[in-house]
């Protein structure tokens, strides 16, 4: 009879600390082993990690009432200004925000050294963070300026805030012009001098729940160091299984995450201000995602390797920006960490932007609390779109007004 | 003829010895500090910049009195706390002194490689390579 695990008897065992739980990294020798049933019947949860820069990431804070009450109208943390378009003392840091007299690429290739991201460090390093509003005054919220301190401590909430995180699949980044460019990418070389890629491959948590079988909304994960849960799907989230132009498959990519979680208890050394030459600032945000292995299918999704996983090569140089088809063709992640793809017949050398090291630290710590009993998994309170919901991106027209 | 940044450390027997003067005295040469943190019976280093005819015998008698000569390169420092060991500066680091180790996928240097062109103090989105003199 096929196997079939609840997510209740899978939490019986991790609270009686029986649970069988090995990393997305280490259940792929075992299933190879032992073969998709048995290691299915063996395995309870299966552990997935990813740290890298992830520029759709913010804080929603709220600072408490100064005396007199202040409708903070503009907001600046450290410079940097935060959203303020909602209700009284509430914000939102975007992590990509720049400060306001940032140079930006006026000195190009900017060097974008401090941004929301940095700030959100700061806050978790228990950093005293300058904070500045402006407003028109009310009756009700007679204030119209404000100048002080605070730190994490000091403020009501933070809520971490992810639109969009964890991206299943990512682009593996080439340059086909002639002179340096410099991306989210990272810099990338002329004439197909070099190649960067983002993402963790086999320990990534969307390319191991490919059809979104257990991740869904309510999802309990590691986020920043702390708790977090899944709130929605990421904005773009248009997952697709790979083709070429001959219909082969290249395996999943295009989903995407909201993720949610309460700042104070996460950790300054696992969400990073970030800066990208001549691109601007960001956040290196660490997720770490637990399977549960409810059967065979979820098992044979988690056993994927680098060598199963594509990313698509694309040109940053033209293609990329001026949203062009591209046509390089893809890069297994067991090549592209091999340090050399060929591409257009050319050997080039390959650099990753996704810390594999850290996803591996962060699959170990998760496995960790649930081996503890300390973390129980979630069932999704609803599941998210997959590939079978064909749902397509739309364009942006630029239409004559 | 371009004057040579190096590195003298001290060991604690020798910081208190007018070794400086005796390279102006005795070897000629044209020397310019640029950061020196030496003091009595303690480790010390010192930046200069150093040219002269009688260099090589110059570097050849700091050797003969214990003291240690590095050339500057060794100076682009990797913190340990803030690297992620990413990857980013992998292929940008024109000599390899910062490659990937595999399968480990760890960023390691080496600064004996390091020749100090400073691309990876740009690129590093964690700002983890510093210049330190």
């Amino acid at each position: 009879m096929a196997i079939e695990k609840t997510y209740a008897e899978i939490n019986e065992k991790i609270k009686s600390g029986k649970a069988v739980v090995l990393t997305a990294e280490e259940v792929i020798g075992l299933v190879a082993e032992k073969g998709l049933t048995e290691a299915t019947r063996q395995v309870d949860v299966v552990t997935t990690g990813t740290f890298a820069p992830m520029c759709s990431s913010g804080v929603f804070l709220n600072f408490g009432h100064s005396k007199p009450k202040m409708r903070m109208q503009k907001v600046w943390l450290n410079g940097v200004p935060a959203y303020a378009g909602i209700a009284a003392v509430d914000a939102y840091l975007g992590a990509t925000e720049l400060p306001e007299d940032d140079p930006c690429n006026n000195n190009y290739p900017g060097e974008f050294r401090y941004g929301g991201g940095h700030v959100i460090q700061d806050l978790l390093l228990g950093k005293q963070v300058k904070l500045e509003a402006t407003s028109y005054g009310t009756d009700c919220y007679p204030r119209r300026e404000l100048e002080t301190y605070i730190t994490l401590d000091d403020i009501n909430e933070a809520t971490l805030f992810n639109p969009r995180n964890s991206y299943q699949n990512y682009n593996c980044g080439v340059n086909l012009t002639n002179r340096v460019i410099y991306t989210y990418m990272g810099v990338l070389k002329p004439n197909l001098g070099n190649a960067h890629y983002c993402s963790a491959g086999q320990l990534s948590p969307l390319l191991n729940d490919p059809n979104f079988l257990t991740i869904g909304m309510g999802t309990k994960i590691f986020l920043g160091g702390g708790i977090g849960y899944v709130a929605w799907n990421g904005t773009q989230h248009f997952p697709e299984i790979q083709k070429d132009v001959a219909a082969n498959s290249y395996g999943p990519a295009g989903g995407t995450l909201s993720l949610v979680g309460d700042l104070k208890q996460m950790k300054a050394n696992w969400l990073l201000g970030t800066s990208f030459l001549g691109y601007g600032a960001t956040l290196t945000v660490s997720i770490g995602i637990p399977i549960p292995i409810l059967n065979e299918e979820v098992m044979r999704c988690v056993s994927v390797s680098d060598r199963d996983l594509y990313a698509p090569i694309v040109d940053y140089g033209e293609a990329y920006g001026q949203r062009l088809p591209s046509d390089l063709g893809y890069a297994s992640y067991a090549e592209l960490k091999s340090g050399t793809i060929t591409v257009n017949g050319k050997k080039i050398p390959t650099a990753p932007l996704s810390s594999y090291p850290k996803a591996r630290e962060i699959a170990a710590t998760l496995k960790e609390w649930l081996c503890k009993g300390d973390f129980l998994l979630t069932e999704p309170v609803k599941l998210l779109p997959s590939y079978r919901d064909g749902i397509q991106s739309k364009k942006l027209e630029i239409r004559n007004l | 003829m371009a004057p040579n940044k190096i590195i003298l450390r001290f060991s604690e027997n020798t910081s208190d010895q007018p070794i400086i003067y005796r390279l102006v005295k005795d070897y000629d040469l044209v020397i310019n500090i640029l950061k020196a943190n030496v003091n009595p019976n303690k480790e010390g280093t010192m930046v200069l910049e150093l040219t002269g005819e009688k260099y090589d015998e110059g570097l050849g008698y700091l050797r003969g009195q214990g003291v240690r000569v590095q050339p500057l390169a060794e100076e682009v420092f990797r913190n340990e706390d803030r690297c992620t060991s990413c990857g980013a500066c992998t292929d940008i680091c024109p000599t390899s002194a910062l490659r990937l180790e595999r399968p480990s996928m760890e960023v390691k240097f080496d600064s004996d490689n390091c020749i100090v062109c400073q691309l990876c103090v740009k690129v590093c989105p964690l700002k983890a390579m510093e210049v330190r003199f």
